[in-house]
């Protein structure tokens, strides 16, 4: 028998620990051999997409939770481009996409016929990018919300239009270049006091279950997924997915960029039941959110040698620092 | 059994006989009352194994019929105006991806100005969406073709809109016979998906296709619409064989055989139109009609078998289509290519406006005087335009046209 090990070593300045230091029964779902592989390679993602590693991640966990028995709803975006170009699919599960702003409605639809077909085992995820998600799939996504409808709906944020060239999405962060917030006139890139903070608005319907996930803390990823596959009833995940074509960011970093983002408490990582928040991810080291900009080619604007845009860093500083106020990031021990 | 009720309450009682497993409720005027009698009959338990959904839009409700279907599920919804067109890229959807949904339309016009009232522009709107068009003459078969419908979807792997003019029918007290459940069950088979959701055989639906194949998948759709003006009239057929009443089928041709001047038209107006006919075939004169109940596929050999011999032809149209005419008659003109009959566009009805027997035998007479336009609009206020006209000549902030007329009217009936 194997015997069981407290964890002491995590990843440098955070609360992540490495695969080998786990017992073998708590490793990730994607370091087993016997994964479904239900997003397979061979897909057209860029390099370093952070989405792609994230649906995958996060369908491969649902389906191990599940015996296999997950049918997929995909909004149109890039993940649903990428992965089935004609003639080829990269999903090695049942999997439909209809619309770019019904994802969540045609799932409410396919989680009805498995009722009715008294196939009870089989669950429904639906899935869709930030503006499939906050912008044009809001109303559905909401209708399915309200009724508490027997699906799971995951949004890979990568917070712009990145499959139609990287515009504006109401995800789409402060100061951000798009190719529809330019960097030109008075307040160049996205404006401030603008986007949906979509977890929150999914907290408010008083749904089972809200979470937030990053790319960079995939063991907490896996282990939301499947925790939400273990409820019934209205479920919504929110996983932060770089984007190096539209961030400006290399692809080789995209896990490290995803990891600041989570150290500089720009992006959460929490769950709410029934509109409650319940856990969260503590920051072990806080950074300035410099660090997390910096390395994005679409904030570069405000570091310009010798105009530097000091009112506007300290503006997203707020919002970092209000986040971890909010849900109290670094005075929480712990570990995830 | 013969039940003396609504419109939309005999409609709502069909569609439970058809069995249906997933229904999506989202109410608009006049279609309402079909699913609040489909939710009434679903919390009774009078129809049992079925999900009733509401939902919180008309996109909505055609997107979770779509996911329904493509989960193996016997799904309907039903609509009407504005609602329809709300839905827009869902119906282009249901259709791109074969799914047998069926979906009442209760015909009703569109927008700005607000109406609430019948007419097929709503319909008409979505002729080309790939969905199959039915209309219906009156209640009964309105009822009949719902049955009929489900199988013809299922059979070809289509959509199908059953069309019913709202208020007109929707809301008018008739008696018709409804059927019983086991003639139903005889009739129409369980719901056997051609391409299905499903773990233990895992499929794509609804993947990208580029230049390469796309033609070839929209050809495909087209096939489909082919095969089932086949299977139209021979669904029908044996309709009438289980049911003992004609339904259904492409066309109803009305003392036809002698005509001179055949009338051309689509849903509940055919009553009427019949009526006049035959007061007019009285004083000797040698008019028929012909109700088109298969609109989409559009029967273009047999509208010409029957309509070829005629001298003239007139198309009543509950629609416009601005800026060029009417649309039926563009397609009856398809149907007659190559002939000289000419073929007069009249269009009435629009926004509820009735369409009377008197005005209906005036328009007829004088088209076969030969006295009228290729295009004309029965019943139409020349005053009302020609004031509206006047105002908008003389200031260039002239106000809103509706409200314009509507002062006008009122005005008139003050004096």
């Amino acid at each position: 028998m194997e015997q069981e090990q407290k964890v002491k070593f995590y990843q440098k300045g955070t609360y992540t620990v490495g695969n080998r230091l786990l017992n073998v029964k708590e490793r990730s779902v994607q370091a087993s051999m016997d994964r479904s592989n239900s997003l397979t390679c061979g897909h057209r993602a860029c390099q370093g997409c952070g989405e792609a590693l994230g649906a995958r991640y996060a369908i491969d966990a649902a389906m191990r939770a599940t015996r296999n028995q997950v049918i997929a709803v995909n909004a149109t975006g890039c993940l649903e481009v990428f992965t089935t170009p004609y003639p080829e699919t990269s999903w090695q599960m049942p999997w439909l996409h209809s619309l770019f702003g019904n994802a969540a409605a045609v799932a409410t639809g396919v989680a009805a016929a498995m009722r009715i077909k008294g196939r009870t085992e089989v669950r429904t995820i639906a899935q869709g990018g930030d503006g499939g998600t906050t912008d044009i799939g809001f109303g559905c996504l909401s209708g399915m919300f309200e009724r508490n409808d027997d699906v799971l709906y995951i949004c890979y944020d990568n917070e712009g239009y990145m499959n139609t060239g990287v515009q504006r999405s109401s995800a789409t962060p402060p100061t951000a270049r798009t190719a529809t917030t330019p960097i030109a006139g008075p307040e160049p890139g996205n404006v401030f006091g603008t986007g949906k903070n979509m977890p929150m608005l999914a907290m408010a319907h008083k749904i089972p279950y809200v979470a937030t996930a990053n790319v960079a803390a995939l063991h907490d990823l896996e282990k939301k997924v499947t925790k939400a596959m273990h409820i019934k009833g209205a479920r919504y995940i929110h996983i932060f997915v770089p984007c190096p074509l539209g961030w400006g960011s290399k692809p080789e970093e995209t896990i490290h960029v995803a990891r600041l983002a989570i150290k500089c408490g720009i992006f959460p990582l929490f769950e709410a039941e029934n509109g409650k928040v319940t856990s969260t991810v503590p920051i072990r080291e806080q950074i300035p959110v410099d660090d997390y900009l910096k390395i994005q080619k679409r904030f570069s604007h405000l570091f310009k040698k010798g105009h530097e845009e000091r009112d506007k860093i300290a503006a997203i500083q707020a919002m970092a620092d209000e986040n971890i106020e909010y849900f109290n990031l670094l005075n929480s021990e712990g570990g995830s | 059994m013969l039940k003396q009720i609504e419109g939309s309450q005999a409609v709502a009682e069909t569609i439970g006989l058809c069995r249906p497993e997933v229904i999506c409720a989202y109410p608009i005027t006049p279609q309402t009352h079909i699913v609040e009698g489909l939710g009434t009959l679903v919390r009774k338990g009078i129809i049992t194994n079925c999900e009733y959904i509401n939902v919180e839009s008309e996109f909505a409700a055609l997107s979770v019929a779509i996911g329904a279907s493509a989960g193996g599920a016997r799904s309907y919804t039903a609509t009407a105006s504005q609602g329809l067109l709300f839905m827009a890229e869902a119906v282009y959807n249901a259709s791109g991806l074969g799914l047998p949904i069926v979906m009442t339309i209760g015909n009703r016009a569109i927008g700005a100005p607000i109406n609430i009232w019948n007419d097929h522009s709503d319909s008409m709107s979505m002729r080309d969406s790939g969905w199959i068009q039915l209309y219906a003459e009156t209640n009964q078969e309105a009822m009949d073709l719902h049955i009929q419908a489900f199988r013809i979807a299922e059979e070809v792997g289509c959509p199908v809109m059953v069309c019913m003019d709202g208020f007109i029918l929707t809301h008018a007290y008739e008696r018709v016979d409804v059927p019983r459940q086991e003639q139903v069950d005889a009739f129409l088979p369980p719901y056997e998906p051609m391409q299905v959701l499903d773990p233990s055989d895992p499929v794509s639906i609804g993947a990208m296709v580029g230049p390469e194949a796309f033609s070839e998948v929209r050809y495909l759709a087209h096939y489909k619409q082919m095969r089932a003006l086949e299977r139209i009239p021979e669904i029908s057929a044996e309709f009438k064989e289980r049911f003992g009443r004609d339904s259904g089928g492409l066309v109803h041709p009305y003392k036809t055989e002698d005509a001179e001047t055949i009338v051309v038209a689509l849903g509940s107006v055919n009553g009427t139109i019949k009526d006049v006919i035959d007061e007019m075939r009285l004083d000797g004169k040698k008019i028929g009609s012909l109700s088109i109940c298969s609109f989409r596929p559009f029967p273009l050999e047999r509208l010409r078998e029957i309509l070829s011999p005629a001298k003239q032809i007139i198309v009543i149209e509950k629609n416009i289509a601005v800026g060029m005419g009417g649309i039926l008659s563009a397609n009856i003109r398809m149907a007659l290519r190559g002939l000289v009959q000419p073929v007069t566009t009249c269009i009435a009805g629009l926004g509820g406006r009735p369409i009377t027997k008197k005005s209906l035998q005036e328009m007829f007479d004088k088209t076969m005087r030969q006295e009228v336009d290729d295009i004309n609009f029965l019943d139409l206020d020349w005053e009302i335009i020609r004031r509206e006209l006047d105002r908008e000549k003389a200031d260039r902030r002239s106000g809103p046209i509706a409200e314009n007329i509507l002062k006008d009217i009122g005005k008139r009936l003050e004096e």
